[in-house]
């Protein structure tokens, strides 16, 4: 590609994979967590209370990799009330994740408040040696941030293990028939809870992307419905590691595109602009629903259904 | 696990009235704890709040001021919870309501207040209900995941606001604010007593009866209940699930449209950003709230005053001990863990390491 054009769409291409990423966290561990057979729908305040984590880990210690640390563990830990609520408790999963999403939200804006208009250390551009130069390519994939490179690896390694290995045999079992699975002596629960807990703290890692990468502040509510977005793109996905890549550049790609348009200025109001990204997750959903119905592919059969074995 | 439950056999009725009570205090109590964490004294924080909310007559009309959207919008989330429609876009439908409402007073007609409000509450139900059915539809014909949703067009309405008040609607005498025009006296609320107590508190416990007579004495209501309960008989017992998911809606929707209006024509007086507060949203408080209630639009009253309270104390707090605004959405969260918790525990035993069930036993 060449001239004006060809730099533009390379920098929105860049861009995309950019915005994609926090999304991509987002979307693997949720897809861990659904495939269990535990839906959650708390995704945007565990995004949040690893927003606000990492940013003040990062900010105090001047680490940034010390800051994702800390917010995986954040969110695996706010996970954990999740977990204990719907798995042990048996409570609805709708409205745990919902307390989650609120809770989240609470908590991160209470201890935000010091933070708010502070820049911290974050993660910086680091060209891959060699990959980065290639073509077009080499801009998009490989002059990014290490956190973008962590989540490349990310994808295959979550696809290896849920459909090559016992354990994610083990997880995929929980999901579609916790009875079976359960007569055959796997540990319904421990699969839940560490699903669970697992997709937390990836929920937290995608949230410390958008402090410390994305950008290096923390500003309350900064996910913006990122969570909830996710929540789509894991239906759009088809539950597949595979696709969550499509799915998160996808709407990474609507979101570089709108704010480089905001920029131009192309006649079309900002405002409207900006409801680019959630009108296409709504476009998307809509599309993956139309599919489901058609194909009779779809969640894994116990998503959000408690288990009990004296109910068996 | 070692931790599982048991069926509680001597299970008390007791319990049940209980378990809200109890989760309030507890929610209370853990908030303290972070209040104590970051050097504030919980015990003078809470009489504070209590004070300004419940034993001042300033604070109590403010409170209702703050139970009108919430009453309205919890009632819609819980017709819809009903019949196990999630519909979490109170927020959403309270700002199209609002833009609705706001669209009648800027066509620039100047109608009598007999008209206008009138048309001002049509106008702010309409785009409301308009807002409700997306999703609805969608669902009915696609199976689209309802959750998602209605929460995404939350942000697409705010933004629709937004893109009017920053722009053909703005006020050019506002030095730059975000709103539009004061609106004429015609298009205001009638406010009671002198506190802000307006209108909007009638349209809200009017929809309260008219919500309790529809959903416990009309066949109407019978079918929205069984059909929560239980779709498939409710399939085998010829009701129309997809007609009344679209009608749930259509009131859920309107009555947050309401919400919208009556905020902008009893409160703001225009429209601008922020009509809900931005810490603790009442689109997002109803959801909360509807759940407390249980199901009964008396308790969607009561339990708005309530929330409007913990509004106005933790307004209080943020000016008096310069509290966090958030806290409020804290403590809403944890009342709602506890009883989640709470409404479990009092069906079951949460036991350590019990030997196993007998077989048939």
């Amino acid at each position: 590609m060449e001239g004006e054009l060809g730099v533009l769409v390379v920098a929105i291409l860049q861009a995309a994979v950019r915005s994609g990423t926090p999304i991509l966290f987002v979307c693997i561990g949720e897809i861990y967590s659904e495939r269990a057979g535990v839906l959650n729908v708390g995704l945007e305040g565990l995004m949040l209370v690893g927003a606000i984590t990492g940013f003040y880990t990062s900010f105090t210690t001047g680490s940034a990799p010390l800051g994702v640390a800390a917010a995986a563990v954040a969110g695996g830990l706010f996970a954990l009330i999740h977990a204990f609520t719907t798995i042990t408790l048996r409570a609805d999963q709708i409205v745990s994740g919902l307390t989650l999403t609120i809770l989240g939200t609470g908590i991160s804006g209470f201890f935000g408040k010091a933070m708010i208009g502070q820049v911290g250390p974050g993660f910086e551009r680091l060209d891959l040696p060699g990959l980065a130069q290639i073509p077009v390519l080499g801009a998009v994939l490989f002059q990014q941030d290490a956190m973008v490179y962590l989540s490349f690896l990310l994808v295959p390694i979550t696809w290896w293990v849920m459909f090559k290995t016992h354990l994610g045999l083990a997880i995929r079992s929980v999901g579609e028939n916790p009875g079976t699975a359960d007569s055959l002596g796997v540990s319904v629960a421990r699969i839940r809870y560490g699903c669970v807990v697992f997709g937390g703290a990836m929920a937290g890692v995608g949230g410390a992307y958008l402090s410390l990468a994305y950008t290096t502040m923390w500003i309350e509510q900064m996910s913006g419905g990122r969570g909830w977005i996710t929540l789509a793109l894991v239906i759009f996905a088809g539950w597949n590691p595979a696709k969550a890549f499509l799915g998160a550049y996808l709407f990474g790609g609507a979101e570089a595109l709108q704010l480089r348009l905001q920029a131009v200025g192309v006649g079309i109001p900002a405002y409207f602009l900006m409801m680019l990204p959630y009108v296409l997750t709504i476009v998307i959903l809509v599309m993956a629903s139309r599919s489901t119905l058609r194909r009779r592919i779809g969640a894994p059969a116990a998503l959000g259904v408690p288990y009990a074995r004296e109910e068996r | 696990m070692p931790l599982r439950l048991e069926l509680r056999l001597d299970r008390s009725r007791r319990l049940e009235y209980a378990v809200p009570l109890l989760s309030v205090l507890l929610a209370l109590l853990v908030s303290g704890l972070l209040l104590l964490i970051t050097g504030v004294n919980p015990i003078v924080a809470y009489a504070e709040m209590f004070t300004e909310a419940f034993a001042t007559s300033y604070g109590f009309a403010e409170v209702l001021v703050k139970a009108t959207p919430l009453i309205l919008c919890g009632l819609g989330v819980m017709l819809a919870f009903k019949m196990l429609f999630w519909n979490i876009g109170a927020e959403g439908q309270l700002h199209m309501g609002a833009w609705g409402a706001t669209a009648v007073v800027m066509t620039g007609w100047e109608g009598s207040p007999w008209l206008m409000i009138p048309a001002m509450v049509v106008g702010g139900m309409v785009c409301g209900a308009i807002w409700a059915l997306i999703p609805a539809f969608l669902k009915v014909q696609l199976n689209c995941n309802e959750i998602i949703t209605t929460l995404l067009l939350n942000y697409v309405a705010i933004l629709w606001v937004a893109h009017f008040i920053y722009g053909p609607w703005k006020d050019p005498e506002s030095f730059g604010f975000p709103m539009t025009k004061q609106f004429p006296a015609g298009a205001q609320l009638l406010r009671f007593g002198d506190g802000r107590v307006h209108l909007g508190l009638v349209f809200a416990l009017l929809a309260a009866v008219i919500l309790y007579f529809l959903q416990e004495k009309s066949r109407w209501g019978f079918e929205v209940a069984v059909t929560g309960n239980n779709p498939i008989a409710a399939e085998y017992a010829g009701m129309n699930s997809r007609r009344n998911i679209l009608l749930v809606m259509l009131i859920s929707g309107g009555l947050a449209g309401l919400a919208g209006m009556a905020e902008i024509s009893g409160i703001q007086l225009k429209l601008l950003k922020d009509i809900s507060p931005h810490a603790a949203p009442y689109g997002y408080t109803a959801i909360i709230i509807a759940w407390l209630a249980r199901r009964n639009p008396w308790g969607v009253v009561l339990v708005s005053i309530l929330m409007g309270g913990l509004y106005v104390g933790g307004e209080t707090v943020q000016i008096t001990m310069k509290l966090p605004v958030n806290f409020v959405l804290i403590i809403q969260a944890l009342i709602l863990f506890f009883v989640l918790g709470g409404d479990i525990l009092s069906r079951y035993r949460l036991v350590y390491r019990s030997r196993e069930v007998p077989v048939g036993g």
